[in-house]
């Protein structure tokens, strides 16, 4: 029953109180100098008596938070390589088990309404807002950036969701067409979604890097199985939290913690993925190994690109994501 | 009862044969440097037409250094205007000498002078005509506000449609400033040796476009060159694959027409008739050398009979001979190589437990042939139904609901094209948005224009030729 567990989970994620203002974390937390604190925790929590209540980050599958079947986890650090978390080490498996999930997904996504889509899309911008602040936090950790550089990544990871949630019901009127054929015919060119996308999430930006490559994959109808950055995972789940707060039906986008290098030939090998998006890959011979394994079934690629992921999108994102489906029909009486 | 014919042969007069051609390189015909020749022959009669040239590495390099330097001095930076006018020009010549192009394209393909002459070199000369007017319009063609060309574009095409399949490749590339060195497929060169003479007549500045000639060796080093920025290929899934696999880790853009199993779904309230039509249309046009050929029949269990009994008939009418007679259906195999592969799959499908029929008819002594044919008892599991035949060969299945339809023609790698037959127009709109395929055809099959998209979904390759979506290929972004 993804769907129960996707709601429940995250509800008891919203309550955990440890990556709150630190105003609010001053007054309820206590200090345990034995416990080694995330750089998240801004100043040492006044001694209130009680213990902060941590998160257990674990991969998001078919809606649903398991851990790595295989029971693996490796240690996540902040920027200076203090310790924030052990994330869900993903394995084979648990990329077969995403991309299983992912094709499961595809029909009801895409058979969704554009409007539809567009909705919930904006409703995930909605919910990012409202955790604004966590994800500051979170982005500040995992990168080591200011805080006005992590507040200005997060504001325009919110802006990009609702930039690419106008997109849905849009796309097909801008890059679908009437062909004006030689003959008694009624011929229309539309776009439709490629199916399922592996994504190599982009290393560096954490969070709006992540959503620039997601949003605009899914926004068509496509599903995805996104490997998150190895060394910042920590925002790409806590964004699975908000996903599955969305009404995003489960399955649409898959979220890997682990090592890129152990799971991406993986997904780029997968007979069901139709496209793979190798953004994210830094070394070019993996790239070139995972463009190769990738040509077996003819998968759309997206090659690695240095990004500007403060510019202006554009549609190319979107588009190269689409197939143009064309249909005839005789006109006659 | 049958009518007899006599026999109405398109005089072979018009067109000039040489016997040896050489390479067009620079705006010129050279002689190669490297390479090796190879005769083209005439798969009707297996008569030999010409020697021709299997191009090294050297002429290769040639070929593209010439289109790099047309490329940066002349083509890349000229406005879309003038570009435009010399398409329009070669669009004209086309349609001046078109019975010559579509004479000389039957006698090195095989197929029927019927469907060269109002088929093939009307679309070929009118996908030049829709290109060229989009050469100065690129501007607002949806693809950024002022597109660029991405540089020389390696170009290798098959033997089914050679001159069409010239035009695709060759008239968006133009249009879009980029300069072309294209192979075409060795066993039906002598077109694209025409086009070649043509671009001389329409004063297209040298370089611009050049033809190499060859087999599978020189379209790889094509391919592979390192001066090559953009590939463009149709043909076979299995040398899409290696060209996807050759060109991973550079920079270069790929554009990629495969093979296809297309479904051709008949449902019980078709018209029978025209269904039939559409039925024979789909996979014996051009002896069924057609990769969105509708070579699996799926037809609605309770109409089998009836449409089985009209399509037999209607196929024991199809005429199977001469290409240059102007009353054949169905012309010669294009090589040896085929008709093997063809027979091959069909004896595997008797073999497999499926039953074969064909009409009488009376093939010829010599070149290759192959009678129309279809299968019945053909499960999914049959080579038959899974494998391209890319012959006259036509495997039927049957299905009882809509949804068994579209689960049976969506279960192949495939995705190029499809068909549907009904006289429901939301069952065809609601059909033809759960087919993955490229195109979809309702109550209609292998129709082709210029402005229309074709291309596949899945293993049929990506990209798009013809239309607005056509142009993207060929422009940096």
């Amino acid at each position: 029953m993804p769907t129960k567990k996707a709601t429940k989970a995250p509800a008891k994620k919203a309550a955990s109180p440890t990556r709150t203002t630190s105003a609010k974390r001053a007054a309820t937390e206590v200090d345990l100098p034995s416990v080694k604190e995330p750089v998240i925790t801004e100043e040492p929590a006044a001694p209130s008596g009680r213990l902060g209540i941590r998160k257990t980050y674990k991969l998001f599958i078919g809606g649903a938070f398991p851990r790595s079947e295989s029971g693996r986890s490796y240690v996540v650090t902040d920027a200076s390589g203090g310790f924030l978390a052990n994330a869900a080490l993903a394995s084979r498996k648990d990329v077969r088990d995403a991309v299983l999930a992912a094709r499961a997904a595809v029909s009801k996504w895409a058979g969704a309404t554009a409007y539809n889509r567009g909705q919930i899309l904006y409703r995930i911008a909605e919910m990012l807002e409202g955790r604004r602040d966590q994800f500051i936090a979170e982005v500040r950790a995992a990168e080591g950036v200011p805080a006005e550089t992590a507040a200005a990544s997060v504001d325009a990871a919110i802006d990009r969701w609702v930039w690419y949630a106008g997109w849905t019901d849009k796309i097909a009127q801008v890059y679908g067409n009437a062909n004006p054929v030689a003959g008694p015919f009624f011929n229309l060119s539309s776009p439709e979604p490629t199916g399922v996308v592996g994504i190599v999430a982009p290393p560096d930006s954490s969070l709006l890097g992540l959503v620039s490559v997601i949003a605009p994959a899914i926004l068509s109808g496509n599903t995805v199985v996104v490997l998150a950055s190895d060394k910042r995972p920590l925002p790409a789940i806590t964004l699975t939290e908000v996903l599955a707060t969305s009404d995003l039906p489960g399955g649409v986008v898959n979220i890997l913690t682990g090592y890129v290098e152990e799971t991406a030939p993986h997904l780029a090998a997968h007979m069901d993925v139709n496209a793979i998006d190798l953004t994210g890959v830094t070394d070019p011979e993996l790239a070139t190994n995972l463009e190769i394994a990738a040509a077996e079934n003819l998968k759309r690629v997206i090659r690695p690109s240095a990004t500007d992921w403060t510019a202006d999108p554009g549609t190319d994102r979107i588009t190269r994501l689409l197939e143009t489906k064309t249909v005839w029909h005789p006109k006659g009486v | 009862m049958a009518f007899e014919y006599a026999p109405a042969p398109e005089s072979r007069s018009i067109v000039d044969i040489q016997p040896a051609y050489g390479l067009f390189i620079n705006g010129e015909f050279v002689d190669s440097v490297d390479g090796q020749s190879f005769k083209t022959i005439n798969p009707a009669s297996e008569e030999v037409l010409a020697d021709i040239v299997d191009a090294g590495p050297t002429d290769v390099d040639r070929a593209v250094a010439a289109a790099r330097h047309a490329y940066e001095r002349v083509w890349g930076r000229m406005p879309g205007a003038q570009r435009a006018k010399y398409l329009y020009r070669i669009a004209r010549i086309i349609a001046e000498r078109s019975r010559e192009l579509a004479v000389l394209e039957s006698i090195d393909n095989g197929k029927p002078i019927r469907e060269s002459r109002d088929v093939d070199i009307p679309l070929v000369s009118a996908h030049f005509f829709y290109y060229a007017g989009w050469a100065d319009k690129l501007d607002h063609a949806g693809f950024g506000p002022h597109p660029k060309p991405i540089g020389v574009a390696g170009q290798v095409i098959p033997w089914n449609f050679p001159l069409l399949m010239l035009a695709w490749k060759i008239a968006p590339a133009l249009a879009c400033g980029n300069t072309v060195v294209l192979k075409p497929a060795e066993t039906t060169p002598l077109t694209a040796l025409a086009f070649a003479e043509i671009c001389q007549q329409a004063d297209l500045p040298p370089g611009v476009v050049n033809i190499i000639t060859g087999a599978g060796d020189t379209g790889r080093d094509l391919v592979n060159h390192r001066d090559v920025d953009k590939v463009a290929f149709t043909g076979s899934t299995e040398v899409g694959r290696a060209i996807a696999k050759s060109v991973a880790g550079t920079d270069k853009r790929v554009t990629l027409e495969l093979g296809g199993k297309a479904a051709n779904i008949i449902f019980d309230d078709a018209p029978i008739d025209q269904a039939v039509e559409g039925i024979v249309n789909g996979i014996f046009f051009n002896q069924g050398h057609v990769c969105c050929a509708g070579s699996r029949l799926l037809v609605q269990e309770s109409i089998q009979d009836e449409v089985l009994t009209s399509l037999k008939r209607r196929m024991a009418r199809l005429r199977v001979g001469d290409p240059l007679d102007k009353n054949t259906d169905i012309g010669a195999i294009n090589s040896a190589a085929q008709l093997a592969r063809i027979r091959e799959l069909s004896e595997i499908g008797s073999a497999e437990g499926a039953d074969a029929w064909s009409p009488p008819c009376d093939l010829p002594q010599r070149g290759f042939w192959f009678a129309p044919t279809i299968f019945t008892g053909v499960s999914q599991a049959h080579r038959i139904a899974r494998e391209e035949i890319f012959g006259p060969v036509l495997s039927i299945l049957t299905f009882r609901t809509p949804a068994e339809a579209v689960e049976k023609a969506n279960n192949t790698p495939y995705g190029l094209s499809a068909g549907v037959w009904t006289e429901k127009g939301s069952r065809i709109l609601a059909i033809a948005d759960k087919l993955r395929a490229g195109v979809v055809w309702a109550n209609t099959f292998n129709k082709f224009d210029p402005t229309s998209p074709f291309g596949g979904y899945k293993e049929s390759g990506y990209g798009r030729e013809g239309g607005r979506q056509g142009l993207e290929a060929y422009l940096a972004h």
